[in-house]
């Protein structure tokens, strides 16, 4: 089970030459080039490269120190759900693909010699040689355990502190803790029981086995689902980006139009202290009105604030149901100065802004200085859907979900739709 | 003379009206669809997508699925009292959002009308559902 499972290179180099996201084309001077159909728009200077595609629902991602790869898959490939990626030549393209792990899941990172690893009910951690990128499988060990999965919202996504703390989201199994989940009229329960063991972000110890909630801390609540955390080690503090609420203009068109239902909540990036409340489900946040307000299943009318006024204040907003997977805050020297420090934040896509243009699909930027935006948010790689601007029909190609950065300060995107991974690089 | 053609003109349209009331649908299956469409607009389609085809490991596709063409009863049941979440399954791929019941907000010729829609629309085609069908069950399910 634990025996990592060495996929022959044949197989990779046939994927990469017949696959669907690359063919080969003539080129006058060279012969025979391969030619990238997988091409996302950056800004001037920026390259990316296909690593690997065809990895099916590839989440989050994490880079060892020797620049292997390691990709949580929400769906077993070849009975795998952890791969690693091997570029032995340095043309940014894997050229070993292995796996190892039986579970399914988002969360993944590395931290001082494990690799950590999630399903959507537990922990687990495994040691690394990051020099060699070599995992002992046979390591496992379980960190964290019991977490509540109740299917909406149960991917846990994790980010680890310089403390020896890990922190793992647990989503909130629910639109805004109505008595009846998404049914029109339904009332918001008050208290949400919900807040007891999950819409919150728990802290754990990253080397104690076996913890649940008796031995973790509710480090912040307030938050429906968070599948986007990092924890900035030029502040040392944790942030996170939450999935906003849906279903304002279906439950309450009388207070929001279709628009502006598109348009709302904001999706939000919280800079959080240990205790912070961010709202949910009582409070969303008003794009039109730009500020924090009292959700109407608990009486708000996109006026009143009332026990809104004292949550903690989002630090950027963006477009409603863009849903943000992953944020990362770039620690690299590779890329432009403005980029240090900053986050880069992986959206996946809306659903919830039909009939209007769905929208997201892009990696966005936003600078920062001493750990708060210093400027607007801007697009950073786009292109990932392939559809035409305000399209309202047709699927999404590629759904960005992941962010890591590499050992050369490098930046890796991955997708969940077909199981992309892009390397974007700078070069003056 | 003239009294017996209004007689036969009264009788023909009363004749008409009888078929009509025991049809399965109204209007038979074009009008269903129509009707269909309205509804699937108005409650179902910021989940389930203007093409049917849902969302990625949230919403299931309504598309060529047996779920839809399948079990027409199973069908009925879904859409009256809902789901959790995580009950469809289509080639190991898992949808999560709850489906909300449908009971308390539809009338028993909305969910004919909708899932006689969506069984003949995204590219499926399948028998209509008809008021009774929908009626009984949700007699039986009391």
């Amino acid at each position: 089970m634990k025996k990592v499972l060495i996929l022959a290179c044949t197989v990779v180099f046939a994927a990469a030459a017949f696959g669907s996201d690359s063919t080969r084309v003539k080129s006058s001077s060279t012969g025979t080039v391969k030619r990238d159909e997988a091409p996302i728009t950056l800004p001037k200077g920026f390259k990316s490269v296909v690593v690997a595609s065809g990895l099916g629902k590839a989440r989050h991602l994490t880079v060892a120190a020797n620049g292997d790869i390691f990709v949580k898959l929400e769906k077993l490939k070849d009975g795998k759900g952890i791969i690693k990626l091997h570029d032995a030549n340095g043309d940014g393209k894997a050229d070993e693909i292995t796996g190892f792990g039986n579970y399914t899941g988002t969360g993944i990172a590395i931290k001082n010699g494990y690799l950590y690893a999630s399903n959507d009910n537990d922990v687990f951690r495994y040691k690394i040689d990051e020099k060699t990128g070599k995992v002992d499988t046979a390591s496992e060990q379980k960190i964290v355990t019991g977490l509540l999965a109740q299917n909406q919202h149960n991917t846990k996504s994790l980010t680890l502190d310089n403390a020896g703390n890990i922190y793992v989201n647990i989503g909130a199994p629910s639109n805004c803790c109505q008595v009846q989940d998404r049914v029109k009229g339904s009332p918001g329960q008050d208290p949400c029981p919900i807040l007891e063991k999950a819409g919150g972000i728990w802290q754990f110890k990253a080397d104690k086995l076996n913890q649940s909630y008796a031995e973790g801390v509710r480090y912040a609540t307030g938050l429906r689902n968070v599948v986007g955390l990092d924890w900035n080690t030029e502040v040392n503090q944790l942030y996170c980006m939450q999935h906003g609420r849906d279903q304002l203009f279906q439950f309450f068109p009388e207070l929001f139009n279709q628009k502006q239902g598109a348009e709302n909540p904001a999706e939000e990036m919280f800079r959080l202290t240990k205790g912070a409340d961010c709202g949910w489900p009582y409070c969303y946040y008003d794009n039109d009105k730009q500020q924090k307000l009292l959700c109407p299943e608990y009486g708000g009318d996109r006026q009143k604030v009332d026990r809104c006024a004292d949550k903690t204040k989002s630090i950027v907003q963006f477009p409603g149901h863009l849903a943000p997977n992953a944020l990362l805050f770039y620690t690299g020297n590779q890329f432009p100065a403005k980029y240090k420090n900053g986050a880069f934040i992986a959206f996946h896509g809306s659903w919830n802004r039909a009939p209007e243009p769905q929208a997201g699909f892009f990696v966005v930027f936003v600078p920062f200085k001493d750990g708060m935006p210093s400027g607007k948010w801007e697009v950073f790689a786009d292109g990932f859907s392939q559809l035409p601007k305000d399209a309202t029909t047709g699927r999404a190609k590629y759904r960005p979900t992941g962010l890591a950065q590499g050992p050369d300060g490098s930046l890796y995107v991955s997708d969940d739709n077909n199981g992309t991974i892009w390397k974007v690089s700078y070069s003056k | 003379m003239k009294r017996i053609g209004l007689i036969i003109i009264v009788l023909v349209i009363a004749s008409a009206f009888v078929t009509q009331q025991t049809k399965p649908q109204p209007g038979g299956l074009k009008a269903a669809v129509t009707r269909g469409k309205a509804v699937y607009e108005a409650t179902c389609l910021a989940c389930h997508q203007p093409d049917g085809l849902g969302v990625q490991s949230m919403n299931p596709p309504l598309s060529k699925t047996k779920w839809v063409l399948g079990d027409k009863k199973a069908l009925i049941k879904i859409v009256l009292k809902g789901l959790q979440g995580g009950e469809i399954d289509i080639d190991g791929d898992k949808f999560h959002n709850p489906m909300p019941p449908q009971e308390s907000t539809l009338s028993d010729q909305e969910i004919a009308d909708v899932l006689t829609y969506i069984r003949n629309s995204f590219g499926n085609k399948a028998s209509l559902v008809a008021v009774g069908e929908v009626k009984a069950m949700r007699a039986q399910l009391k």
